[in-house]
């Protein structure tokens, strides 16, 4: 058999796939539990330079088509030529994928809609989400048909003006009346938007307080949320960033009789129905505030107390069967980078009936612990001496 | 002989020969070049490093995100300490994005797309024989390259680079000890930045004064291509906008360093209560914003302006609107100085600030959408080829219309409450400053790739690499509004924690193969790009019959760019298709007494002579013609 036989291209081919075969099935990902082992370890050691080496032979074998469709084409291109018949037409063909891909690109974005869409926007769970809601799915409304439209005209024209060589393009540098309209008319949507955009912001952070609200402080710091409840008084007690201590987290100034019924919760339970005003503040670096279920969102900033007023609508009980999961929860994330363990600062938020949020409620802790106020006593005595007697307002 | 010049205007005109430049060695024509179109091609070429590196970082993150659970031993082999057991750690996550961030934003949309721009067309399509300043345009780049440097030498310190966010916010990046890219990292990213914004202010300064002062006889503002317009309203944005970035920053180094407390205020860090009080985070995020979101407009103006270019040439029509488009670049560039408070909708600022920038930003809309329908009445009835750089162009305009409707969900505050720090805010800009400037960048390349190596890109491959890049994009960008709608935010680490994200699993892991078939099909522009500079097709003077000055230089490129005098400007660039003329295209150049059976009467606005001319010739001729 001639050596050069060898060596041809079934053969190399042949090869060079089993190859990628063998490499495959040795160096795909592998599980981190079993990278744990130091048996496994060194497998994955061994794998590294292999790995290395699959993915540039995968590369090298994607250009390598590439090089070969390319080559056909040229051939094809020379053969049609000393044929004497035309060359390929790149700007038809051109054309005519603009028209598939803005068929296949429409179909697309209506299949993302029809089978992504029953996961979006979950149910808003509050009064004013009810309302951005509406606002979103007019603004959606108009920028699909303008998508849509805009989508079309710009493939359409791209295929159907395409250079024929039996065309000359037409000579149209202006038109101002064209202009006008199109300038008149988004501004016109874009009032509206704005004017109905602004009405709703407005709504949603111009809220007063009235009786019957309920105030809850959530602090953020690497990496979880505080929570703390008002106690009977229905006040919180003011805080002071300097008082920190290891019982005493949120710097709760117990100068302030507010404070001395204030609960430390773990869960942010909530009455359904009922005004709730978060109270938000951080400790150490920016966080944020984000229950996408009740649409708020608010940044907890160091120095900067702000706040985020909004009613629940739907109890945790009814969402569970809306969504048809025992298990679902409301949660709170925080929406801003603060640290590596930004992705998984959450707490659970409990939206309930009155009676079972009096309930909850009168099983919380109160923040003053026993540790705190072992300490506040060593610490001054003054304001240990107040601090006992409001002990004995709150036993009363 | 009487030529029927229009807008006779002598400003900045050169007509001595430069022919008598130095003699240049191998350093003062590759390295320390004054000579603007090897200073373009400096900043091109490290500007397409710069992305390559930014495009691995963000692949890297993708596997992340698409196999949290899943070990990758090549990740530890290229990341080592980084990336323990063939994980990424989430610190480094948080770097990789921050990094990737900032890289694409200044570093390649901003300094790679207008620095290779501007240096390359503004002189050659005005008319000059160089930058205002050549000596302030070389020490740009350089300062560019060191910016580069250091941000790429802060993955070698202990700790990784800066981690923060693209965005920097304090306290994270004023507190050296709140994570561990707060650290040195965070130190390397804030010298690299100033650095770049000197290299930025230095560039700006040149094409303003050189648009201002360098022009040629005749190329009075309304003759400018749309081009020269982009890249000088968008040097006034970041010679007003980036100063302000730099104060920001002196003030966080303060903080950083000497105890102040400009951004800090009531902290405890790691159980410590800090002495800082007074100050807010607040403030650096509106000085912060207010270079961030003019700097939007400064990534996407140069690529309209080149769009404009390219379409208005491969659909053999004037662009439509010339003046409205004009227009709506200043219009742009003033409003986009009045929005940046949309970014801090949710940060606690005033709410009745947050409904004056909700109008501002949503007023933005409306230029936006007019330089939209302008594209498309310029396509319209178009004879259009479809070379590579209008494959891109057209792509361009399909992202900013994706992309730009978008803004208006995110532009509304009520709207931005649920949608602020999600994918929805990643899909937008993605598209509309991401995608769509990377093809107004893209589209130049191909372009005026003749013009800087007197070559022609392969078409073919200029074909494949934007299918591929055009649907891979659409691929990973398009699905991220449905995450960011269903509330998933962005910046996270891995999204197993929750029940309720994991079923977005599957889409992430799609959309990390469509980023992967993106990347993959650079190769075929990397390729195409390098191997073309070398043995490339050669480019005739004109390849693509255009009309502006730039291809009216010899192929062979010389420093003063024309070997004699600089030609005189008649006309607007965009005399295509002119009903009368004899080819399809006319030059500048090109005096109206050479194309008088295509003139127009108002071709001769404040020409009195040169219309009487006209009138006369028209009585002469139109007579024969009838017969």
């Amino acid at each position: 058999m001639a050596f050069k036989k060898i060596f041809n291209l079934k053969t190399l081919s042949s090869a060079f796939a089993g190859m990628l075969l063998l490499a495959t099935s040795t160096v795909m990902a592998q599980d981190t539990t079993a990278t744990n082992s130091a048996v496994a370890d060194d497998a994955a050691k061994s794998a590294m330079w292999t790995s290395v080496g699959y993915y540039s032979l995968l590369l090298v074998l994607v250009c390598i088509i590439v090089g070969i469709i390319g080559k056909i084409l040229r051939v094809y291109d020379l053969t049609l030529q000393i044929q004497g018949k035309k060359a390929v037409n790149w700007n038809n063909v051109m054309g005519a994928l603009f028209v598939l891909f803005l068929a296949v690109g429409l179909y697309g974005a209506f299949w993302s809609f029809t089978v992504q869409g029953s996961m979006l926007l979950p149910e808003a769970a509050s009064i004013h989400g009810v309302k951005t809601d509406n606002m979103f799915m007019v603004t959606f409304g108009i920028t699909v048909i303008v998508f849509v439209i805009t989508q079309i005209l710009l493939f359409t024209f791209s295929f159907k003006y395409r250079n024929t060589g039996k065309r000359k393009a037409y000579f149209y540098p202006h038109n101002n009346t064209i202009e006008k309209i199109w300038t008149v008319i988004p501004a016109i949507v874009l009032t509206i938007l704005v004017i109905t955009g602004f009405f709703t912001w407005k709504e949603i952070t111009n809220t007063t307080e009235e009786k019957g609200d309920i105030n809850v402080d959530v602090t953020g710091h690497q990496f979880a949320w505080e929570i703390r409840y008002p106690g009977k008084d229905g006040k919180l007690g003011s805080k002071k960033y300097t008082l920190y201590s290891a019982s005493n987290i949120l710097g709760v100034d117990f100068k302030d009789k507010n404070s001395f019924d204030d609960l430390h919760a773990d869960t942010l339970v909530l009455p359904v129905n009922r005004a709730v005003r978060i109270n938000i503040s951080a400790q150490d670096v920016i966080h944020s505030v984000y229950m996408p279920h009740f649409r708020v969102q608010l940044n907890a900033v160091p120095g900067l107390p702000t706040y985020f007023k909004f009613t629940p609508t739907i109890t945790t009980s009814e969402m569970r069967s809306k969504v048809d999961n025992p298990k679902f929860e409301y949660l709170l994330y925080c929406n801003k980078i603060c640290g590596g363990s930004h992705y998984n600062m959450q707490k659970v938020v409990r939206i309930v009936t009155d009676a079972e949020y009096n309930d909850w409620l009168s099983k919380q802790k109160p923040y003053l612990s026993d540790a705190l106020k072992k300490e506040l006593k060593l610490a001054d005595n003054g304001q240990t001496k107040e601090a006992a007697q409001n002990r004995l307002a709150l036993n009363n | 002989m009487s030529t029927l010049a229009v807008h006779g205007h002598e400003v900045g005109q050169q007509d001595h020969d430069h022919e008598h430049h130095h003699h240049d060695t191998f350093i003062t024509k590759y390295i320390f070049s004054q000579d603007h179109k090897m200073i373009a091609k400096q900043f091109l070429i490290t500007g397409i490093t710069m992305a390559v590196i930014a495009m691995l970082l963000s692949i890297m993150f993708r596997i992340q995100l698409a196999y949290p659970e899943k070990s990758f031993p090549l990740l530890e082999t290229l990341l080592g300490r980084f990336a323990p057991e063939g994980k990424i750690s989430p610190d480094f996550y948080l770097s990789l994005v921050t990094i990737h961030g900032t890289i694409m934003v200044f570093f390649v949309l901003t300094a790679g797309l207008s620095g290779t721009f501007s240096n390359l067309l503004i002189p050659l399509q005005i008319g000059a024989r160089d930058m205002a300043s050549p000596f302030l345009n070389m020490l740009s780049y350089w300062f560019f390259f060191l910016a580069c440097t250091v941000m790429l030498s802060s993955f070698f310190v202990q700790k990784g680079p800066a981690s923060g966010g693209w965005t920097i916010y304090p306290p994270l990046s004023a507190l050296p000890k709140a994570m561990p890219g707060s650290g040195e990292g965070m130190t390397l990213w804030l010298i690299s930045m100033v650095m770049f914004v000197a290299s930025s202010l230095m560039g700006g300064i040149n094409y303003v004064s050189t648009v201002l002062n360098m022009r040629t006889k005749g190329m009075d503002l309304w003759k400018m291509p749309l081009t020269i317009w982009a890249f000088f309203l968008t040097a006034i944005l970041g010679v007003l906008a980036f100063p302000v970035l730099v104060a920001g920053v002196v003030l966080l180094i303060f903080d950083r360093s000497f105890g102040t407390s400009f951004y800090l205020s009531d902290i405890i860090v790691q159980g410590k209560v800090m002495p800082y009080e007074g100050g807010s985070p607040i403030l650096f995020q509106h000085l912060f914003w207010f270079l961030g979101h003019p700097e939007v407009y400064i990534v996407i103006m140069p690529a309209l302006g080149i769009s404009s270019e390219v379409i208005a040439t491969n659909s053999r029509k004037p662009i439509f609107g010339y003046h409205a488009m004009v227009y709506s670049l200043i219009g742009i560039t003033v409003l986009s100085f009045i929005v940046w408070g949309h970014h801090m909708f949710v940060t606690g600022m005033n709410p009745f600030l947050g409904g004056v920038f909700m109008i501002t930003t949503l007023i933005i809309a409306v230029p936006s959408a007019v330089k939209t329908f302008n594209y498309l009445a310029t396509l319209w009835r178009g004879n259009l080829r479809f070379t590579p750089a209008m494959l891109f162009a057209i792509g361009l305009v399909s992202f900013f219309i994706s992309g730009g409707l978008t803004g208006i969900f995110l532009g509304n505050a009520a709207l931005d409450i649920n949608l602020h720090d999600t994918y929805f805010v990643v899909a937008h800009f993605h598209l509309v400053m991401g995608s769509a400037a990377i093809f107004g960048m893209l589209a130049g390349v191909y372009h005026w790739f003749p013009k800087m190596f007197g070559r022609l890109m392969d078409e073919k491959l200029g074909y494949l690499h934007f299918w591929l890049t055009f649907i891979g994009a659409y691929l990973v960008f398009f699905p991220m509004h449905f995450m960011g709608l269903d509330g998933v935010p962005r910046r996270y680490y891995a999204f197993t924690e929750f029940e309720s994200m994991k079923q977005w699993l599957s889409v992430n892991t799609f959309i990390t193969w469509a980023a992967i078939m993106s990347a993959i099909a650079q190769l075929a522009f990397l390729f195409n790009f390098f191997y073309s500079i070398f043995f490339g097709k050669k480019a005739t003077q004109n390849p693509w019959q255009s009309n502006t000055l730039e291809w009216t230089t010899p192929v062979e490129r010389i420093h003063g760019n024309w070997p004699g005098e600089i030609p005189t400007v008649y006309r607007w660039p965009y005399d295509y298709s002119k009903p009368g003329a004899e080819e399809d295209f006319i030059p500048q150049t090109v005096p109206f007494s050479q194309t008088m059976s295509s003139n127009l009467p108002h071709d001769f606005e404040d020409n009195e002579a040169g219309l009487e001319a006209y009138a006369k010739w028209l009585k002469e001729n139109k007579p024969k013609e009838e017969n």
